[in-house]
């Protein structure tokens, strides 16, 4: 028999992987070009939005409404990059703050309006649904099914980035993004493509998130913080950064909600802040 | 446009005029006595939320320092007047220097986080202390009363005189009234060689101290001062409504004072106080028709002031009045 808190422990791990296929994209669009992104939940919201109607008006498997939601989630925020986004790459923090925020707002209240305020529930195919007992511990099967994806996007992001020829222009516009202008690298190109999967990867976030904290218009603002957190504790444009960050923050939560109740959110805002007290540029962050 | 004076005491001193506009707009806010009385509370809560938005101007229009959790230092204000009138006494005056203090203190501590930090990290420390000050807050029930709300406040008369009436008569004189007195000191400090240095960090804060202002000193001195008003802003709200909620310390209060100085154009001593008019009279009306689709709205307005008003309203007019005098 395994003691409970491994059981808090793994809990913790699936929800940060929850919260790490959200927020990944947004760490290395900011790395990339310092854009303070405030809308990314907006998108994974949208994903979120488009699963659910997916499966409730044209019964499409859940499986099969993911990669929709992925793509209608990076289809729109091209979009969204190409007409606004791209002339405020060289404006102070506080006119991207102002903007993308705007953008979180309009996105809440089209949502309010178009899927009213309440709840929208799905209902998970049989083999995610329930338990298995795995030494005594209860181990849900979505749970289970979330660190499977988790780890499988980091390593599908790892793999990208370390072995592609994209990964390498990805991590020269990181490091020194002057440089790699000069070296004849697209970067403005090498931006919108990332700025798209990452947006993606926050659409399958909202979609996979439903189930474990469900989904309403404030969805866009709720987890825009977390998102925020562990991208600023991870540190910008560092992967394995927000991985670590994301499990930290995953873990925090549940054991916080789990041990000491009364307290709230109050146990991660502290973390965030003790960390970024320790280290400014966040756990693996280079600036 | 004058020529630039000659002297930096001339060029301080030509800033620090009054012009015949600055009159007539504090003459100008005493017209709702008369005009509409039946609108004396939301009058009330403009001259709160234009002090608030003219503290958060000093850190952010003028030192550069973007700040989400704002809010923080107008629930301190708010919750330490309320305390003080339940524990000490009613009286006003000294219970909005307490309130002051009180905010004086827990941004002088935070300061000292604020002022290693840019950018993202910033923007973030201050969204996390503002959060975290907010849950403590909520789980200090004993003192707080959490979520229900602190009860029991109760307030002497006004010097003894003006007792805090139903239309608000009272309540937004004694707010109007501070709000100036502040608003004459901010005066004064923005006009100040400190002001200017502060204006020097925003542009560029590493060469500042190669001429010889220690940016993090100042950053920390503003961030003290302007919490101090803020303070003084909560303060106002405890005590004209005798009742303060957790809603004092939320993300959505440091939120929406970031919307209105920005639509009325940060950097500008007047900006704050028009755009929080604008935001509250506009809340006003549009609450009526849907309130649920309030944040729509702000959305779409901040979406067009940074597209297409870049230093806000006043901005945008001052740029208008100028085209107009060159023809």
């Amino acid at each position: 028999m395994l003691p409970p808190i491994f059981g808090v422990l793994f809990d913790g791990v699936a929800y940060g992987m929850l919260l790490f296929v959200l927020s990944v994209g947004l760490s290395v669009t900011l790395g990339l070009m310092n854009f303070v992104n405030l809308a990314h939940c907006a998108f994974a919201m949208l994903g979120g939005y488009v699963t659910v109607v997916l499966m409730r008006d044209f019964n499409w498997p859940f499986f099969a409404t993911l990669p929709a939601a992925f793509f209608a989630s990076a289809v729109v925020s091209i979009i969204v990059e190409r007409t606004l986004y791209r002339r405020l790459y060289r404006a102070t923090d506080l006119d991207q703050v102002l903007l993308t925020i705007g953008l979180a707002f309009i996105s809440v209240a089209v949502a309010a309006w178009f899927f009213t305020t309440q709840q929208q529930p799905i209902t998970m195919p049989g083999y995610l649904r329930g338990s298995i007992d795995f030494f005594g511990l209860n181990i849900g099967l979505y749970r289970l099914f979330l660190v499977v994806v988790g780890i499988a996007v980091t390593i599908l992001l790892i793999v990208t980035v370390e072995h592609t020829r994209f990964g390498a222009q990805v991590r020269a516009a990181v490091d020194n993004q002057r440089m790699a202008r000069g070296l004849g690298i697209n970067v403005d190109r090498t931006f919108a493509i990332t700025f798209a999967l990452g947006s993606g990867l926050a659409g399958l976030g909202g979609a996979l998130a439903i189930e474990i904290v469900g989904l309403d218009p404030q969805f866009a603002l709720h987890y825009l913080v977390y998102v925020l957190i562990i991208v600023s504790v991870g540190g910008l444009g560092s992967i394995l950064g927000s991985f670590a960050a994301a499990c930290l923050i995953g873990i925090s939560d549940i054991a916080g909600k789990y041990y000491v109740p009364e307290l709230g959110a109050f146990l991660i805002y502290l973390v965030m802040v003790a960390v970024l007290m320790w280290r400014p540029a966040g756990l693996f962050g280079k600036r | 446009m004058a020529p630039p004076p000659a002297n930096p005491q001339a060029y301080l001193q030509s800033l620090s005029r009054w012009r015949p506009l600055e009159i007539a707009f504090w003459l100008a806010t005493l017209l709702p006595f008369w005009l509409f009385p039946n609108y004396l509370g939301l009058a009330n809560q403009i001259a709160v939320a234009a002090l608030f938005a003219l503290s958060l101007d000093l850190i952010l229009g003028y030192a550069g320092i973007v700040s989400l959790g704002h809010a923080a230092f107008f629930g301190v204000g708010a919750y330490t007047a309320g305390l003080f009138s339940k524990f000490v006494w009613g009286e006003v005056f000294t219970g909005l220097i307490a309130a002051a203090l009180m905010a004086a203190l827990f941004g002088y501590v935070s300061s000292f986080i604020v002022a290693r930090f840019r950018h993202l990290t910033l923007i973030m420390i201050t969204l996390g202390l503002g959060l975290l000050l907010h849950s403590a807050a909520n789980s200090a029930h004993f003192i707080t009363g959490g979520s229900d709300g602190f009860q029991g406040i109760s307030m002497w008369k006004v010097a003894g005189l003006f007792r805090f009436d139903l239309y608000g008569q009272t309540a937004y004189a004694y707010s109007l009234g501070v709000l100036f007195i502040v608003f004459l000191c901010a005066r004064r400090l923005i006009n100040s060689p400190f002001g200017l240095s502060l204006r020097g960090i925003r542009e560029n804060w590493v060469r500042m101290p190669a001429i010889g202002a220690d940016s993090r000193a100042h950053i920390r001195k503003v961030y003290t001062i302007s919490a101090a008003m803020a303070g003084i802003a909560g303060a106002l709200i405890a005590q004209t409504t005798q009742t303060v909620s957790l809603d004092a310390l939320s993300f959505e209060r440091s939120a929406d004072v970031v919307v209105m100085l920005v639509l009325g154009g940060a950097g500008r001593l007047y900006g704050g106080i028009v755009g929080a008019s604008i935001f509250l009279i506009a809340r006003d009306q549009f609450s009526g028709i849907a309130p649920q689709y309030w944040y729509f709205w702000i959305g779409v307005l901040l979406v067009m002031v940074v597209m297409l008003l870049p230093n806000g309203i006043l901005g945008g007019l001052s740029a208008l009045l100028a085209k107009w005098r060159r023809k």
